[in-house]
């Protein structure tokens, strides 16, 4: 053997960033030099495992597509032709302050800031605020908005960081359209264990890849219609009388009484106590319940009484009322598996053992644990159930025009089990759970939140619970840019990135001046309709300006957005900067307490590249955002670790980005005051903080007072009050009633959304077809087309990382073997994909692991040509392709592509044919 | 037979075919003392490397009854490797005190032979050093008394997130690897080549509803 030496010295711990998964690393260093990059065995989230990303870093560290100067565009150089001129930092500073000093000192909302694939929302969220302008979002409108709207809006928490299945006391592990994860290690590990524990794993999934390949069971299902098979099985659940009912009646607002006088103003509403009740001023306590023992409606959780969950009433004033439970049972009754199994593929028989395995695994493998808690209306229990089924979810149901509906359905299965926050079901994470919906962050309601020089009166995203809160003129029309929490997209809480391009470009609802994008590949494979959008952002006026006239793009990387940038921002990678994953956004908590992290420099920036975050601390406080300057006008921040060591909430809150180690001496958890010591503590400690809770606060936490109060105190909640699980939407009503001239607030939807409102507006889940299918012929076009992210590049944009790229190098369409047949493709041919809005050429590869109506690809290998330091030939472009080609960002009436209620993009609705080319 | 039989039982029934093993031991074996392992055309049209690992996924039975198998890769360390007699240089060998097989790159010619040998296509032919490669089950690691106990296991192993990845001596009985085989099923790859690896594989297992 060669006498080489080792990759051994110096070992510095930090976190990684080669997904979103946020793993502790053991950086390992040689004369400064990374040389290793292994898992940190210490650290409690992966336990010293990593994937094949992490363990990759170094090539993405020294990728020849690193950005290391500021670039400008060369003058009368073509948008999308990435001919720069290196510039200094200074001038690059310059050009942005001067704009955008002007842009804030007269319309604010001409400046319009999008992220991406990041994670310190909490920042640029506040950047934005600060700014003034509304027009800001990360991707979440674009990824997955309808997993977190539709849980959050149900039972107060969803899956990723904010919650997921407890696989360590699950019987029953259910994962619907998962291939690859948010909490990718974690979730290998847990599921492992489980597997080895003898648990049975069933995955619902039109492809069987992934996490599917080790399910004991795999139930392959079309695209788009989730929301039949779980709307299926609550129905069965509902006539073997499956349900935890305990569980529904204590815990769930199915035991309110729903007004169901149809002429009334307030068709719909939950009927409440005349007198206000004083617990929250967001959110009442005291609707009331029919009371089987007395006959009578009584507020609930009355002392003694027990609410009817079926039947119908008459209130004293003669109001008729149904409990919501009864008209979800009224609902479902359609929903027969027979029904289910024409939309989704399954067999009957199949949707009828499957109900009958989660019910009755739910109930017969029930347990309890010796844990005593205190529910929010003082009751003590001596112990905690569990009902071991647990679910997982992602994209594959929310993903579609009819997801937020069809992840409703899906938590309203999980509340029927009696899964939610229980052992070995599904298990929040703080700082969930909040309310349904919750009101930490309140947006605007009108355009007089805009001002100029001021920051923005509101937050820029939030959870809006009825018409008043949404963000609109006088008028009715959108006050953002990207029409999120209008009368189109009322529930859009992620914002709706796939708007901003084609907006901007056509002036709807206005033009704007500049347009900073972070992280997000919007010209590629973060657009619907990518060429069109590359059209847009090249697009000039008449007096030969372009539509959107300054693009400032910042990323680590060349990419085929920032080819399209009149500013390159060099940003360093993960190894190079300080970073938090901060309480105040998308921590890495566990199931039993709160844990937030830190990355700190392991080496230097590679260049004259600088940290995304420090930009935005130094042109805030060049702008004098007013929480970025002191009294006497000079800079409060330095730079970002210094912010972040001394940044709060409100002056003197002490709450801030960390919550370890606060206080002066460093004592003190979740608030204390500043600690200037705190990045050394995190260095000192594998960058990270977890603070596990008394188990008595583990569980049952929408319900659980003791947690209420330590999560008041410790500012994770505004009210104690307890979060009722949702069964019955509301808030959607709200909408509804408004769409029928009625309700009560004074807005009403313009006439052209009013029956649109009042048909997806309903606050009992239901099935529809995503809206791409309503508006296709599905004779000509017979197949879904659709994407997943493969392990190896899940959320790594690592297309230029050299030992990755040899993983995947390119992309096939996968077809089932006798649908390609009939279409005399050859395994390995060349194929024509088309659907009613265009057309790409790809490679067919036979496969049985996909159902017959499906096609589908490995999203974001292939690229433009030459765009992240690739030869002009290399295969990502050759033979490489991205789907986004042939999918739309608009359907024929004009809409965007969206999910009606959300503004989530339907990336998974497209409709295809498939010939040999 | 050596008396100390070191190698990996690959769990297929959690591996996810998630590739963390394949970057791992890319990653470890270019800076470590096997290393480096080249790449050609790394960021240009077919890029190839060196890999001693690698992860194969494959399709078995018909829809709906389909199983997607993904099946980790590497040199098995055989008991009777067919890869060394055929060494005319002697660079092939098999070490007495683990059973590990290794190449001395300093006496490889390149001829090829061990790879043709090999009937489970195990070796890689660095194309820039011109040296027969493969698995080492990180010999620089699992001795290296430098590095903590807990570290002193092939990258691999410490990498894998399912614990698929099991590394032992398969001549102790009482071995984490030993008891996984025996009872766990654990099976030989193409026995009737009589090569005996070491290394083995754990099949399926599928938990069935009983209610």
């Amino acid at each position: 053997m060669h006498a080489i030496d080792t990759p051994r010295s110096e070992i510095k711990t930090t976190t990684c960033y080669m997904c979103a998964c946020r793993c502790g690393i053991r950086v390992h260093l040689k004369d400064g030099t990374i040389r290793y990059i292994d898992g940190n065995p210490d650290h409690p989230l992966n336990k010293g495992v990593i994937c094949a990303k992490g363990a990759s870093g170094i090539m993405k560290q020294n990728s020849p597509a690193r950005l290391t100067r500021p670039l400008r565009r060369r003058s009368g150089a073509a948008r999308g032709a990435g001919d720069f001129e290196p510039i200094s930092w200074d001038e690059a500073f310059s050009i942005l302050e001067e704009r955008l000093r002007k842009i804030r000192a007269s319309d604010p909302r001409k400046f319009a800031f999008f992220t991406g694939r990041d994670q310190m929302q909490a920042l640029t969220g506040l950047f934005a605020r600060q700014f003034g302008t509304p027009n800001y979002a990360a991707h979440g409108g674009f990824c997955s908005v309808n997993m977190a709207a539709g849980m959050i809006y149900t039972i107060g928490g969803s899956f990723w960081e904010f919650g997921g299945p407890d696989l360590d006391r699950a019987k029953l592990f259910v994962m619907v359209g998962t291939a690859e994860d948010h909490h990718s290690n974690p979730l290998k590990i847990a599921i492992s264990k489980f597997k080895r524990a003898g648990g049975r794993f069933i995955s619902v999934n039109p492809v069987r890849t992934g996490y599917s390949a080790i399910a004991d069971e795999w139930i392959p299902i079309r695209p788009g219609t989730d929301g039949a098979l779980l709307m299926a099985l609550c129905s069965e659940l509902l006539r073997l009388d499956l349900c935890d009912r305990e569980f529904l009646a204590q815990y769930t607002n199915a035991g309110f009484l729903v007004n169901v006088d149809a002429a009334s103003n307030e068709e719909g509403l939950i009927v409440c106590e005349k007198a206000a009740d004083q617990k929250n001023p967001f959110r009442r306590h005291d609707q009331l319940w029919w009371d089987r023992g007395s006959n009578r409606a009584v507020v609930n959780h009355s002392a003694g009484a027990e609410p009817a969950l079926e039947g119908e009433y008459r209130l004293d004033d003669g109001t008729p009322v149904k409990p919501a439970f009864q008209l979800l049972r009224e609902r479902l009754e359609e929903c027969t598996p027979e029904w289910a199994a024409e939309i989704t593929g399954i067999a009957p028989e199949k949707i009828r053992a499957l109900a009958r395995e989660l019910g009755a695994t739910a109930r017969n493998a029930s347990f309890e644990l010796p844990i005593p808690w205190t529910d929010s209306w003082g009751r003590k229990h001596a112990t905690v159930r569990g009902n071991p089924v647990a679910f997982h979810a992602m994209r594959g149901i929310a993903a579609h025009s009819n997801g937020f509906q069809a992840v409703r359905a899906l938590s309203i299965l999980m509340s029927l089990l009696g899964t939610i926050d229980r052992p070995g079901g599904f298990r929040h994470k703080a700082p969930f759970p909040r309310g349904t919906p919750p009101v930490y962050a309140r947006i605007p309601n009108g355009p007089e939140a805009v001002q100029p020089n001021a920051p923005l009166a509101g937050a820029p995203l939030g959870f809006p619970a009825g018409p008043e809160d949404l963000f609109i003129d006088a008028g009715g029309a959108a006050v953002r840019i990207d029409k999120a929490f209008s009368w189109e997209y009322p529930l859009a809480v992620h914002g709706m990135m796939h708007n901003v391009i084609a907006n901007a470009w056509r002036g709807d609802p206005y033009r704007i001046d500049t347009l900073l994008i972070f992280m997000a590949n919007m010209a590629w494979n973060s657009s619907m309709n990518t060429a069109e959008a590359r059209r847009m952002l090249n697009d000039k006026d008449e007096s030969g300006e372009y539509k959107i006239p300054f693009l400032a793009v910042c990323d680590a990387f060349e990419s085929e957005t920032t080819a399209f940038a009149d500013l390159v921002l060099p940003d360093t990678t993960y190894l190079e900067r300080h970073d938090v994953m901060s309480l105040l956004d998308r921590p890495v908590s566990e199931f039993d307490g709160p844990m937030d992290s830190v990355r700190v420099p392991v080496v230097p920036p590679t260049g004259d590249c600088r940290p995304f975050q420090d930009v935005l601390v130094e042109l805030a406080g060049r702008l004098e955002f007013p929480i970025f300057v002191n009294k006497d006008g000079s800079r409060k921040f330095k730079n970002y670790a210094d912010f972040i060591v001394n940044f709060e909430t409100e002056p003197g809150s002490g709450q801030g980005f960390l919550m370890g180690w606060r206080g002066k001496d460093g004592d003190k958890v979740l608030v204390g005051e500043p600690n200037p010591g705190q990045w050394e503590k995190y260095a000192q400690n594998n960058c990270v903080f977890h603070h596990p809770m008394p188990e008595s606060m583990q569980y049952m936490r929408n319900w659980n007072q003791e947690y209420h109060e330590w999560a008041q105190r410790m500012k994770l909640r505004r009210h104690p009050d307890p979060i009722m699980i949702q069964i019955y939407a509301e808030v959607l009503q709200r909408f509804r009633l408004a769409a029928k001239g009625r309700g009560p607030s004074a807005r009403r939807p313009p006439p052209q959304l009013r029956a649109r409102i009042e048909t997806y507006f309903d606050p009992l889940p239901f099935f529809y077809l995503p809206l791409e299918s309503q508006f296709t012929d599905t004779r000509r076009f017979p197949l879904a087309a659709i994407t997943q992210r493969p392990m190896a590049m899940y959320h790594s944009w690592d297309s230029q990382n050299a030992w990755l790229r040899q993983i995947h190098t390119h992309n096939y369409l996968f077809v089932n073997p006798g649908v390609a047949r009939a279409q005399h493709i050859a395994d390995g041919g060349w194929i024509e994909v088309e659907s009613q809005w265009g057309k790409l050429r790809c490679m067919a590869r036979y496969s049985e692991a996909v159902e017959p109506g499906t096609v589908w690809t490995w999203n974001a290998i292939g690229k433009a040509q030459a765009a992240w330091r690739l030869a002009a030939d290399a295969n990502e472009f050759t033979k490489g392709f991205i789907l986004n080609h042939v999918i739309s960002d608009r359907l024929p009436d004009g809409t965007s592509n969206s999910d009606p209620i959300t503004g989530q993009a339907g990336w998974y609705d497209v409709r295809v044919r498939i010939s040999a080319a | 037979m050596t008396k100390k039989q070191l190698a990996l039982v690959i769990d297929l029934n959690v591996c996810v075919g998630c590739h963390a093993c394949v970057t791992s031991c890319k990653e470890w074996n270019n800076a470590g003392e096997a290393g480096p392992l080249t790449d050609q055309n790394p960021y240009g049209k077919d890029p190839t490397g060196t890999f001693f690992n690698r992860v194969q996924t494959f399709e078995v039975g018909e829809f709906p009854h389909t199983e997607t198998v993904h099946f980790p890769k590497s040199c098995l360390h055989c008991e009777d490797p067919p890869c060394v007699p055929v060494c005319p240089t002697g660079a092939s060998y098999k070490r007495a005190e683990d059973g590990i097989v290794l190449v001395d790159y300093d006496k490889c010619i390149g001829c090829k032979y061990c790879a043709w040998a090999c009937p489970y296509g195990a070796r890689e032919m660095d194309q820039q050093e011109k040296v027969m490669t493969k698995c080492t089950l990180c010999v620089d690691r699992i001795y290296d008394e430098l590095l903590p106990p807990q570290d002193r296991q092939p990258a691999c192993v410490m990498a894998c997130p399912t614990n698929a990845r099991l590394f032992g001596d398969v001549h102790d009985p009482e071995s984490v690897v030993s008891k996984a085989i025996r009872e766990r099923g654990g099976y030989s790859l193409m026995p009737e080549w009589e090569t005996r690896p070491a290394n083995q594989y754990l099949p399926r297992r599928k938990a069935e509803y009983e209610g």
